[in-house]
């Protein structure tokens, strides 16, 4: 008796390691069949266009011609403003939670980000359409325009040209630099609280400045983390559909105005789904998810390389 | 001796930066309380007991709700609770206690990492052709497996993460009176890291309650009461996207009651989970 | 009754103090960590500060360089005048101050950067050097800490990649780069081996030729061998200060006896 409960217990044992095992192989099952099928889905429209989809500037379904440019352009300038508006905020929000401001107020500011982190991408869809991008339309952007007089400054001027219709790059671009600004900065608040007292207090004892501790020694001991928080904000923008949907725009062109209205991977996915009645139509909406996922796929890699990277190179400790 | 760079211009750019993070800091809470304000005032307008008792209306009839979608979220939640909590969770025992050095866990690690972020209209797109395509129907189920693949990565990363905050001594302390691994997993562990576990599942569960791009795919929509898993199924954020976008103010109006709900309950869910956590500590 | 025109530690040294502490008090919120301290060090001279742990030894040095001010619930009262000027002085500019007066702490802090960055890093700050310059005074104060030997062939490697008696030296580098007068040591040697611990010892005498230094430390036998001053500290209060030689061979406290007899600490 005792015996044969012995048995069953190093049975078990065995078992439920393997349980675990088979769970974790449904990760990377998971990750292969993603690639498989989206490309094995996808295939009238690999076949028709090729690698060449990607620089296609076309999408006219009723040709049934398809290319990619012009939603891989609008899923890279939008994800271009978003990270040049979130990541410099971001390091002086957390700077601000760590180094100025009185600890209760740090709590509350602390945790107010991190609700806004939570709130689900569709909600900031809709207040960006039925809130924000009326006040760009009227406000903001007239603003930038007129009164800055950005559309006639050399250079630059060319990307505040055209209507101020509110939605469009622009907008969009914003609203995922609002959407993102917390991630950052949570995942950067909690960084630049886990830098040792004794280094900061060194660098302080140099005769630093509070910002030169912090942009010369706290963001380099944190920069495995500081980088891990920026492309956890980059991945979200670039595969982000619901807050860029909405104000995008949806149109299928490249235009320098970040007033025009253009499209991304993922906003065309979303909003052309269900019209796409044509198998190959389908098909190229498919393709499109494939590019976005081999983007995001190795722009994940390069963050997990470069973060090793960054360890040797400078001997940083978090 | 050289000169000495001019000390004043160093502290004026300090406190430069200071007044900028402070402002920015505002900023942060000036558009968290701007987007809650708007959804409050709009999403409250809207909310009766119509809105969750009764089917959605044609438009203009200004008398429908949203009773269908609301339990279809549910359904589909908690359907994809149940399947990716223990697939998480085992995958996070996995990484913790059998596979934190070998060769396999590292991979599966290295995997678990780039999934969580994978975005989530992929995965949508990935379960319409593992799910939709061959049986030729949109579906619940679909959209339950699509929100369980986003948990899965989450939790199972929160898993290891917090069964590595349980000290060593307990588990060598627990194997040394001959308690079975599995054992001294399922009770010791699992009690240790309890609410830790708990917060990471319940932070799971509240992110893709309010996920709307995988659903499109999977779960799609539906005007009517669902009457098995098997078929198109209303839920909640779909129909603010389709709601949101159509030229229909009684829609529109029952979009923004929704934002409100999902809204309101992902954040209950999020400080909860924030609560259960500080109570340990 | 102190009379404040005197320097406490008698008639063997410069009559004029680097530092001079006059009625310091000290408060971590409500608590009052230091009382009335009087202390007055000698220029080119090491000071060491010694008594139990809890006594209030770095707590005093820390105010030297008003790093403590970092804390919001930490208090300073009473004066400290660094050649007779006060650091809490208006006129006295705080990022100069703590270039003047160099800080040492007790576990190793190199920087998350190369050898050479790290001794760079506080003559960028506070002097305008050409590029071409730079690298001779990297190397002079590389020199300056007895490490340049060690470290000639891997300016370009992480700080933390040097072994722990190495990073302290690197620090003190750091330190010594911005050409300070004074020199604040906070038990620098209690996490490294011991024969990193005699270098810096060694080094230590070598480097009051050009500085000021004061040292805390909780090994009587490294003060006797380094120091010129001995402080013993006690719950807060200087019981003792004097010349080393006098106050371990002839203390006139008790406490101070029954310290650095091992009977307590």
């Amino acid at each position: 008796m005792r015996r044969l409960r012995e048995y069953l217990s190093e049975h078990f044992e065995t078992t439920f390691r393997g349980f675990t095992v088979l769970c974790a192989a449904v990760v990377l099952i998971i990750m292969a069949a993603m690639f498989f099928n989206l490309a094995w889905n996808a295939r009238l429209a690999i076949g028709q266009f090729g690698l060449g989809f990607l620089w296609r500037d076309m999408w006219d379904p009723a040709l049934n011609e398809y290319g990619a440019l012009s939603s891989i352009y609008g899923t890279v300038v939008s994800t271009v403003i978003a990270m040049t508006v979130a990541v410099p905020m971001s390091v002086v929000i957390a700077l601000f939670l760590v180094e100025l401001a009185h600890p209760t107020v740090s709590k509350v500011v602390g945790a107010a980000i991190e609700l806004l982190a939570a709130i689900p991408s569709i909600i900031y869809g809709m207040w960006g359409l039925f809130v924000f991008a009326p006040l760009m339309a009227e406000t903001v952007q007239p603003f930038l325009q007129e009164t800055l007089g950005l559309e006639n400054v050399p250079g630059i001027g060319r990307l505040f040209t055209g209507a101020p219709m509110g939605i469009g790059m622009l907008t969009s671009g914003i609203i995922l630099a609002i959407m993102i600004l917390p991630f950052i900065s949570a995942v950067m608040r909690d960084v630049f609280a886990m830098v040792p007292a004794v280094v900061k207090e060194s660098a302080y004892g140099m005769g630093s400045t509070t910002w030169e501790v912090t942009r010369k020694v706290t963001l380099r001991y944190g920069i495995q983390g500081v980088v891990g928080a920026c492309f956890l904000g980059l991945g979200r923008a670039i595969g982000e559909t619901m807050a860029v949907t909405f104000v995008i725009g949806n149109a299928h062109r490249i235009s320098l105005s970040l007033y025009d209205p253009g499209n991304s991977i993922a906003s065309t996915i979303a909003n052309e789904f269900a019209e796409a009645s044509d198998p190959l139509y389908l098909q190229a909406l498919i393709y499109l998810g494939l590019v976005l996922l081999v983007m995001t796929f190795v722009i994940q890699m390069i963050a997990q390389w470069w973060v090793v990277r960054l360890k040797k190179s400078m001997g940083a400790g978090l | 001796m050289k000169k000495t760079q001019n000390v004043r211009r160093r502290e004026v750019i300090n406190h430069i930066v200071s007044v900028l993070s402070g402002l920015a800091a505002l900023v942060g809470i000036f558009f968290l309380g701007w987007i809650l304000w708007t959804v409050a005032r709009q999403g409250l307008a809207a909310l009766n007991l119509d809105f969750f008792t009764k089917l959605p209306a044609p438009p203009g009839s200004d008398s429908g709700g949203l009773a269908n979608a609301i339990a279809g979220t549910v359904v589909i939640t908690l359907l994809a609770t149940v399947i990716g909590v223990p697939l998480g969770l085992f995958t996070g025992v996995y990484l913790s206690e059998f596979g934190r050095v070998s060769h396999f866990g590292r991979m599966v690690r290295f995997t678990t990492n780039i999934t969580t972020g994978i975005p989530s209209i992929i995965v949508g797109l990935f379960v319409y052709t593992l799910l939709v395509v061959p049986f030729k129907h949109f579906s619940a189920y679909a959209g339950a497996v699509a929100l369980a693949i986003i948990m899965l990565p989450v939790v199972a990363r929160t898993t290891e993460d917090m069964l590595a905050l349980v000290p060593n001594a307990l588990r060598e302390s627990a194997l040394a009176i001959g308690m079975p691994r599995w054992r001294m997993i399922l009770a010791i562990l699992f009690r240790a890291a309890r609410s830790g576990l708990l917060t990471g599942t319940l932070l799971a569960v509240a992110r893709v309650s309010g996920e709307t791009a995988p659903l499109i795919f999977t779960a799609m929509n539906s005007p009517y009461w669902m009457k098995s898993l098997a078929e198109p199924t209303a839920n909640l954020t779909v129909t603010i996207f389709n709601y949101a976008m159509s030229p229909f103010d009684d829609w529109k109006r029952l979009a923004w009651g929704a934002s409100l709900l999902i809204m309101a309950t992902v954040l209950a869910v999020n400080i909860l989970a924030r609560y259960l956590l500080r109570e340990k500590k | 009754m102190i009379d404040p025109a005197l320097p406490l530690y008698g008639d063997l040294a410069d009559p004029t103090p680097k530092i001079r502490v006059r009625g310091l008090d000290f408060f971590y919120g409500d608590q009052q960590a230091l009382f009335s301290n009087d202390i007055d060090i000698a220029p080119n001279r090491v000071t060491a500060v010694i008594g139990p742990s809890g006594c209030g030894k770095s707590t005093h040095l820390r105010v030297y360089n008003r790093i403590f001010e970092l804390y919001r619930d930490q208090k300073a009262k009473g004066d400290v005048l660094l050649n007779g000027e006060s650091i809490f002085a208006p006129t006295m500019k705080l990022l100069e101050l703590r270039r003047r007066v160099g800080m040492i702490f007790q576990k190793p802090t190199p920087f998350p950067m190369s050898v050479f960055e790290n001794v760079a890093y506080g003559i960028r700050l506070h002097y305008a050097v050409p590029k071409s310059e730079l690298e001779g005074r990297v190397e002079e104060a590389l020199k300056g800490a007895a490490l340049w030997e060690e470290v000639r062939d891997l300016l370009h490697k992480p700080g933390t990649a040097l072994s722990g008696g190495q990073q302290q030296r690197l620090c003190i580098a750091r330190a010594i780069a911005v050409e300070p007068e004074v020199l604040l040591m906070d038990e620098p040697t209690s996490a490294i081996d011991p024969i990193a611990t005699a270098k810096i010892e060694e080094l230590v005498d070598v480097l009051k030729k050009n500085y000021t230094i004061v040292i805390v430390t909780h090994n009587m036998q490294q003060a006797a061998r380094i120091s010129d001053f001995t402080a013993f500290f006690f719950k807060g209060y200087i019981v003792e200060f004097g010349e080393t030689r006098q106050i371990f061979t002839n203390p006139k406290n008790k406490k101070t006896e029954e310290y650095i007899t091992g009977r307590f600490g």
